[in-house]
């Protein structure tokens, strides 16, 4: 099972949520996805993504004082 | 069959095509399918070197309001529309151009991109590709 990491730090709508989506189509089934972000919109819409695509989130972390947002989801 | 968004983009202006590919791009990342109909106006930003020459919508003023907007969408850093195109297409979008729009324009196959274009058609396609469609816009 591989780690799969993405950075979309600085990144707005929707290149978050695409990125993301690009990242989970190429992964196999089990592998871990983390998605790096700052757009606000993205840390609440990348899970809701992931639940209309019974993928399932493994934990939503806060950096950087709440600046940043780290998001560990399981293909 | 899972659910799906089509949208008909009959505008050509700047503003209108990100929107249009924002919303494709969207619906694509939250695990949809999804088309785009490119119509009238629309239809010229599918020519060769021509997707981000549209004016905006409004407070266009020659040019001026948008290059300002130009500008603070690189400050914002908002993707180019060749990018949002890209990653549609790479997502599994569907590109629609209208037949009719290119008789009245004439325009030939060889002006647009069409490594872009899934489909050639009319009001048929959009009408089958809309059918069962959970989220259908027209901009």
């Amino acid at each position: 099972m591989a780690e799969v990491e993405i950075d979309v730090r600085g990144q707005t709508c929707p290149v978050p949520l695409v990125e993301c989506r690009k990242a989970l189509k190429k992964a196999s089934p089990g592998d871990l996805v983390i998605v790096k972000g700052t757009h606000p919109a993205s840390r609440k819409e990348i899970p809701m993504a992931c639940e209309a695509m019974g993928l399932k989130v493994l934990d939503i972390e806060d950096k950087e004082g709440g600046k940043e947002w780290e998001i560990k989801i399981r293909r | 069959m899972g659910e799906k968004t089509v949208i008909i983009l009959h505008s050509g202006d700047m503003d209108k095509v990100y929107s249009a590919l924002i919303i494709a791009n969207g619906a694509l990342a939250m695990g949809m399918e999804a088309s785009i109909y490119f119509t009238f106006w629309g239809l010229m930003r599918l020519k060769k070197g021509e997707l981000d020459k549209g004016p905006l919508s409004k407070m266009n003023m020659l040019g001026l309001g948008r290059q300002m907007i130009k500008r603070r969408m690189d400050k914002a850093n908002v993707a180019s529309l060749e990018r949002l195109m890209n990653d549609f297409k790479e997502l599994g979008g569907k590109i629609i151009a209208c037949e009719m729009t290119m008789e009245i324009m004439g325009l030939s196959k060889e002006e647009l991109r069409t490594e872009w274009i899934d489909e050639w058609g009319a009001v048929g396609s959009y009408i089958q590709e809309a059918r069962n469609a959970n989220v259908t816009l027209f901009i």
